[in-house]
């Protein structure tokens, strides 16, 4: 069995190559997860890079993405497979003009056909597990399933198979990498759990966050980004109902570049920081946050 | 793969940390030990960082339980790889330290990279500054370990917990003074006056870096203490609750601050739960007439049974929370979570009270930040009659007086509290009034049980009035009960 990456350093290089840049963690753990055939289940608050996790890594390795969206209500048929019953109907029909089949061995013969691969319908998790090329799948917002959908996706991910009634177990030619993410909005049985390798991605520290900011925006300058990464930590530091996740600090970096903006100052900041925040409260709250900030440390400027 | 049976020492001293997570409370599975184990293989163990998030992807699939197992992680390894050595007295070989004491005079400039003996109070205070204002790691990594040496004054076996340690350290560094000096420095090297923006932004940097170097210091003193008493003295000693299992009570000020961050996402887990469970609950009782009716058309057979849908009836909330000193916590946090899922509730009401009583359920209305109502409330709500101290007697006099009318059949009464009623009258006949009236009486009790009923608590006397007398003392237990509530 070959490997795509050779040790933890070339998982990061190789992710920086695809303009994701990984930190310790989350290169240690994509290299675990190759090396160990395990799926990733990927939790942290929402926009910190989950989702971009699994295509960087399918971009890097030069696997294809298979994308699995989950719902509430998502069943088998719409994360496994399905008979395509529209085909086997027209297929039973043919039959009948052909010639009026009289024995029973013609029925065996029909049947055997009706499910047959012809006729299966694969969908996301069985399509993985059929390609023939190197894949990524992903299962996104994993949480978002009822508890007992759950169930579906234990099979595939501890044994890499798919069991089908009536044409028995479909086993993987090639071990797929997968990725499940979660936004934590419910405990995932420990089951699940238990079959994955876990990571929590949360929001970069000061220095990746201005690399991240470099990287993915283009006509940034140094010293902007700098400063949009600074003020960022520093809003995180407020107790807000939604704190700017990476997304909306490169949607603000974005911004501030093609308004022309140089140098942040606090009116600049006040006026663009509608895209940072979401929330009425939230920026009242950050607006009041800074401006205070003034009158606690005007006595120390007077005295010194 | 196939995992030789213990014979290296790695292996022990993982079976070792897994048992120790385990006592910790982290629920590790007999497969994330395999796990673990075969992981280990393949990450070199001298890159301890890589080690440690193998360990962590592998054996910790919680969040909220990543600080225990950083823990536990650092006291089982903290003496493997060579940067981490223990050294006296010695500065790491190859660094140049001329460049950091510049700032010195002259006279007490020190002779090439020698022992940190020979150095000053003030040079090693001198150094900190400049490591703190160039934000420089390695340098911050030295310093702490000088000044755990030099301050901490740690002697071996002596039976002192390891904050005594890193309070003499901090002490001694003055870091409050320290993020001062570092402010004035800021300002005068800025250009023109700094912003109120950019002040708060240096304080925040600086910040960080302060607290980098208290964890610095903190990992030294636990470093040493290991290497005095053993690993698993060491863990032992160490040993947190998680987050959820945390006591109400007495939760120190960084529990409750973790115990804080904690209870938003709860609430929210919390939330959608109780709306899935609404959304997809079980079909009500059989519908007999419509049954029948239906019947008809298989000749009167019934066939098909027709349940009527399910309405369950949302109950009416009042909360009434005593909010004196030591359950004053645990109010919070109850309060927090019933009006996070006050949709569940037809209405909720609260009131708060010490000796006297006051109604607070204005400050929660169309507000979006629960947080912000709660701390509204503990600063304006008037509540204290006498003294200030609980008097449940009196409050609940004043309870029924006022609002005794509005407790009617559909209402479930909360009330929240210790029930240590400093020696005055307890008024229990307004409970057992109340119970009369209401649907539901519960009393949420933030003590542990074995201490109820004695001193000044009367919790049984309260007790028998009530439909239930809960022991509510962690997040857990709290989730737990409102769950059952709705």
């Amino acid at each position: 069995m070959s490997f795509s990456f050779a040790d933890v350093d070339s998982v990061r290089k190789g992710l920086s190559d695809v303009q994701y840049l990984a930190d310790e963690g989350i290169a240690g753990v994509v290299y675990l997860a190759e090396r160990l055939q395990k799926p990733v289940l990927v939790e942290g608050p929402a926009g910190t890079g989950k989702t971009q996790l699994a295509k960087s890594v399918a971009e890097a390795t030069g696997a294809r993405l298979i994308r699995l969206q989950c719902y509430e209500g998502l069943d088998e048929s719409k994360a496994l497979y399905e008979w395509n019953y529209k085909k086997q109907l027209l297929r039973i029909q043919a039959e009948r003009q052909g010639e009026d089949p009289e024995g029973d061995g013609m029925w065996q013969q029909i049947e055997d056909d009706l499910f047959s691969e012809e006729f299966l319908l694969t969908r996301p998790l069985l399509e993985a597990i059929r390609a023939a090329e190197p894949v990524v799948l992903l299962i996104d917002e994993v949480d978002r399933v009822e508890i007992e959908t759950e169930a579906l996706l234990l099979e595939i991910l501890s044994d890499y198979q798919v069991s089908i009634p009536e044409l028995g177990t479909v086993a993987a030619s090639q071990i797929p990498l997968v990725f499940l993410t979660s936004n934590n909005t419910r405990e995932l049985s420990e089951a699940l759990k238990r079959r994955c390798l876990f990571l929590h991605i949360d929001y970069p520290d000061l220095d990746r966050e201005k690399e991240i900011v470099l990287a993915k925006v283009p006509g940034v300058g140094e010293s902007l980004a700098d400063q949009v990464a600074r003020i960022v930590r520093s809003v995180r530091q407020i107790e807000l109902k939604k704190a700017p996740s990476v997304s909306e600090t490169l949607d603000w970096a974005r911004t501030l570049v093609l308004l022309g903006v140089e140098h942040i100052d606090a009116d600049t900041a006040a006026e663009t920081v509608n895209i940072l925040l979401k929330y009425r409260s939230d920026i009242e709250k950050a607006l009041k946050e800074f401006a205070s900030s003034d009158e606690d440390f005007a006595a120390p400027v007077a005295a010194s | 793969m196939k995992v030789e049976p213990a014979t290296s020492p790695l292996l022990a001293l993982l079976a070792g940390f897994i048992s120790e997570l385990r006592a910790a409370g982290l629920p590790v599975s007999l497969t994330e030990n395999l796990d673990a184990m075969e992981a280990i293989q393949h990450i070199p163990i001298e890159d301890r960082d890589a080690f440690k998030y193998a360990l962590a992807a592998t054996l910790v699939k919680n969040h909220a339980h990543w600080r225990a197992f950083e823990t536990v992680f650092e006291v089982y390894f903290s003496l493997r790889g060579a940067e981490y050595d223990l050294i006296d007295g010695e500065w790491p070989e190859g660094m140049d330290l001329s460049d950091f004491v510049d700032g010195l005079d002259g006279q007490q400039r020190r002779q090439g990279g020698g022992g940190g003996e020979a150095m000053s109070a003030e040079q090693l205070a001198e150094m900190l500054f400049q490591a703190l204002m160039r934000g420089d790691d390695a340098l911050m990594r030295a310093i702490a370990r000088q000044a755990v040496q030099r301050y901490a004054g740690m002697e071996p076996g002596r039976p002192v917990g390891g904050t005594y340690y890193l309070y003499r350290t901090l002490r001694n560094l003055d870091l409050d003074g320290v993020l001062e000096r570092l402010m004035d420095q800021a300002r005068q090297d800025a250009p023109g006056d700094l912003t109120p923006l950019e002040e708060r932004l240096e304080r925040d940097e600086f910040e960080a870096r302060v607290d980098q170097l208290r964890k610095e210091v903190e990992a030294e003193i636990r470093r040493r203490l290991v290497a005095d008493r053993g690993v698993e003295a060491m863990a032992k000693t160490l040993r947190k609750p998680l987050p959820e299992d945390v006591d109400f009570m007495h939760a120190s000020r960084e529990e409750m601050m973790a115990l804080r961050r904690a209870i938003y996402p709860l609430t929210r887990k919390l939330a959608v739960r109780l709306a899935r469970k609404r959304r997809h609950g079980r079909k009500g009782p059989l519908d007999f007439r419509n049954t029948m009716r239906h019947s008809l058309s298989y000749g009167g057979v019934p066939a098909e049974p027709k349940f009527r849908y399910p309405r369950p009836a949302k109950p009416e909330i009042m909360v009434v929370a005593d909010v004196s000193g030591s359950v004053a916590a645990f109010a919070r946090f109850t309060l927090h979570l019933v009006y996070a899922i006050s949709n569940q509730f037809s209405k909720v009401r609260s009131f708060v009270f010490i000796d006297g009583l006051d109604e607070v359920t204005s400050f929660f209305e169309g507000v979006d930040d629960i947080g912000e109502a709660v701390h509204r409330v503990n600063a304006e709500a008037d509540v204290v009659w006498v003294d200030g101290h609980s008097d449940y007697g009196h409050a609940f006099e004043v309870f029924w007086e006022r609002y005794g009318k509005d407790v009617g059949p559909k209402t479930t009464v909360m009330i929240l509290g210790d029930a240590r009623n400093n020696y005055h009258a307890s008024q229990a006949w307004i409970l057992k009034e109340i119970e009369h009236r209401a649907r539901k009486v519960f009393w949420l009790n933030p003590e542990p049980g074995a201490y109820w009923d004695t001193g000044d608590s009367i919790v049984s006397e309260y007790g028998v009035h009530c439909d239930g007398v809960f022991e509510v003392r962690n997040l857990r237990q709290l989730e737990g009960f409102v769950e059952n509530l709705v």
